[in-house]
């Protein structure tokens, strides 16, 4: 059996050549070198000021949270306020050092705080994104050894850490911030991540919570 | 999936009658063309986006395997494995053999079409391997026994009760009445089965060649549980799914979720590229990609290739006016609507399917709807010219085209004909101006009065027209 043989044999029937011309081969060597863009949305494309603006404002119409603090240092207040309202008093955090450098011992007696992977189970994680997409309220998330992505999924709640400056307008400008990052070669997993989890599956009426997290609270950095 | 296409008339009378059925086909001529609609109108460059998405789909078709070489190298380059399946077959054995070499007893899914398309659960069953669905939909008809009746929304057939019934019976605990109850449910369930799964199977709604990588697309977050958990995570695909670039796939995914749902974007939208990553805690230690042929690369250079442009969103369903009335199952197979009315014939036969191009009122909504542009109605008039010039059209239709043609190559004799019957039909309706019986067209006025003709035939005025613009 040489399906493989056979299925490139039968396009290339259908297309009526054997071979692709030497111009065919080369429109598809300079689409994939050059990615061209297509056409973006008037939308995702403002002032910097103005996409954080949309962005706020498509999360929110997503249904995520979105907090706003000053600085990095007020996080882990933050967190622990955020998650006393919840009624949960246990966080799963990246092991980034932007996050494990914070002053977590000052929140100890509110919540406990581990660095693993996700488990069933779990009440919530914090894991930092690499971009927010503000044509949609999106957020990039990438795995890593530092942030396993378990956490993005099985908690009940997912808090993340988004800097301002980080909010692009549309897609195309995140993915080249992931080329930038990772040239050669995407990380194992990206998430684009926009609001929490939810399902239409019965009578289509929408409910938040299916598998992934019940709710996504997004803390936005200056 | 047994093959019901042939008795799609019969299926249709009793859809027809089903009370519970065209209750909840009511949801969704509630739900989904207003949203789409009201998401089209929040996007004024959506008819663009269209044009482009359309080029770029013939674009990909006509370097069809240029592309796939490309993403076939970018995989192994990540570390996984691709694996090409010619026919349904192929790729239920290529599944079960990389599902042994894992020594798995339990595998879960996420929503695939192609899973269903190649009847994989049934097969892993009969081979001692317990697939689990894990869209929420897909494992409330698990659990029933039941398929599929829509592409995206599968148990749209299903009301509350059925569901409730369904969980009380299976689950054990009290019945609910309250949908958030029954999710957190479900939700509890599979828990388990995703932790304790050997291998993980999702679809793909694109794969980029850039990259290597496979794309889905939920909103449960299923697929994404399903693809991480296990030790390994295996993406069934069809060949036409691949895109160039991470760009390109930005612009069907602008497409996608708004002619879908109506949502702005989904919720969870991922990438995979290959296996797990040295010093990584988590994600599947083995990737493989199986792409499944199964009659596409037939389509390639022939009028159905327009066809190989469709990227699933479910919209010429959601709009078509026969599925609203009949649902999904009518339909027999896998696919169901104005899509499925193109794809079945060609995956299973024109013999077996051929009411189901002629199911159409040809109004034109699907095309209208369609992201990428497909001609539905005109690849549906293809299958109904293929389905005459195979001699497969039933005596009565074949007779009615005859005298027709008899007559419309003789305009005489057609317009003194039409001049008779329109007013024969005049007298027929009296004062009222309906008919409530007409000889030869019971399948109309069984259901409804027939209009009519309120005057002249359209010739006669045309004339009378021309006449007077002399004057």
């Amino acid at each position: 059996m040489n399906s493989r043989a056979d299925i490139f044999a039968n396009i290339r029937r259908g297309l009526r050549r054997s071979q692709p011309t030497e111009a065919q081969q080369e429109a598809v060597r300079q689409r994939l070198q050059q990615h061209p863009r297509n056409l973006i949305p008037s939308r995702s494309q403002h002032e910097h000021e103005a996409l954080v603006e949309l962005f706020v404002r498509m999360a929110q119409e997503a249904s995520a949270e979105v907090v706003e603090l000053d600085a990095l240092e007020l996080l882990p207040e933050a967190v622990a306020k955020n998650l006393e309202e919840k009624g949960q008093n246990e966080l799963i955090m990246a092991s980034d050092a932007a996050l494990t450098s914070l002053g977590w011992a000052a929140v100890h007696e509110r919540i406990e705080c581990h660095q693993r992977a996700g488990q069933v189970g779990d009440e919530a994680s914090l894991t930092m994104a690499l971009a927010g997409i503000a044509e949609t309220g999106t957020l990039m998330l990438y795995s890593r050894p530092d942030s396993p992505t378990t956490l993005n999924f099985l908690p009940d709640t997912h808090l993340v850490v988004l800097r301002k400056q980080d909010i692009v307008g549309p897609y195309e400008d995140a993915w080249d911030r992931l080329r930038t990052l990772s040239p050669g070669r995407l990380p194992r997993t990206v998430n684009l991540i926009t609001g929490p989890s939810r399902s239409a599956d019965i009578e289509q009426k929408l409910q938040m919570g299916a598998h992934g997290p019940r709710q996504l609270v997004i803390f936005l950095l200056p | 999936m047994q093959i019901k296409s042939p008795e799609f008339k019969q299926s249709a009378r009793i859809a027809l009658q089903d009370v519970n059925l065209q209750k909840a086909l009511g949801n969704l001529k509630a739900g989904f063309p207003g949203k789409r609609a009201s998401a089209v109108a929040r996007m004024p460059e959506f008819d663009q986006l269209r044009d482009q998405a359309r080029d770029l789909k013939n674009h990909i078709l006509e370097h069809l395997d240029l592309y796939l070489d490309e993403f076939e190298a970018r995989v192994v380059e990540n570390g996984g494995q691709v694996h090409w399946c010619r026919t349904a077959d192929d790729a239920r054995q290529t599944i079960l053999q990389l599902c042994r070499e894992q020594d798995a007893k339990t595998v879960t899914k996420g929503k695939s079409m192609v899973t269903e398309e190649i009847n994989l659960n049934e097969y892993l069953e009969e081979n001692g391997i317990r697939p689990v669905e894990t869209d929420l939909g897909e494992y409330i008809l698990q659990l029933r026994g039941d398929h599929p009746s829509h592409i995206i929304a599968p148990a749209i057939h299903l009301n509350l009760e059925d569901v409730s019934e369904t969980f009380h019976q299976h689950h054990h605990r009290p019945k609910s009445d309250d949908p958030a109850v029954l999710m957190a449910e479900a939700r509890e369930m599979l828990r388990k089965e995703f932790v304790a799964a050997d291998v993980g199977i999702t679809g793909a709604n694109f794969l980029i060649a850039e990259t290597g990588s496979t794309m889905i697309v939920t909103n449960e977050g299923n697929g994404d549980l399903t693809q991480t958990l296990p030790k390994t995570h295996i993406v069934v695909s069809s060949i036409e799914k691949v895109v160039p670039t991470l760009e390109d796939a930005s612009l069907f995914l602008r497409l996608l979720a708004r002619s879908a749902t109506g949502q702005e974007f989904t919720v969870y939208n991922t990438l995979s590229s290959g296996n797990r990553r040295p010093d990584d805690q988590d994600g599947p230690e083995n990737f493989h990609v199986v792409l499944v042929d199964n009659g596409r690369s037939d389509m390639v250079g022939t009028q159905l290739q327009d066809m190989l442009r469709c990227i699933r969103c479910s919209a010429c369903m959601n709009h078509c006016p026969v599925y609203g009335a009949v649902g999904g199952h009518s339909y027999g197979w896998v696919y169901p609507g104005p899509m499925g009315s193109v794809l079945t014939p060609q995956m299973i036969g024109i013999e077996k399917a051929g009411l189901l191009p002629n199911a159409s009122t040809f109004c034109g909504k699907c095309e209208e709807v369609c992201p990428v542009r497909i001609p539905l109605p005109k690849l549906m008039r293809h299958w109904r010219e293929k389905e005459f010039e195979k001699h497969l059209s039933p005596k009565a239709v074949r007779w009615g085209l005859g005298s027709w043609a008899f007559f419309a190559t003789r305009p005489t004799l057609y317009r003194m004909f039409t001049a008779g019957a329109s007013r024969f039909m005049r007298i027929l309706g009296g004062k009222k101006g309906t008919i409530k019986k007409l000889p030869l067209a019971a399948g109309w006025t069984d259901h409804r009065d027939m209009p009519t003709p309120t005057g002249k035939t359209f010739m006669q005025q045309w004339q009378a027209r021309q006449q007077q613009e002399k004057r």
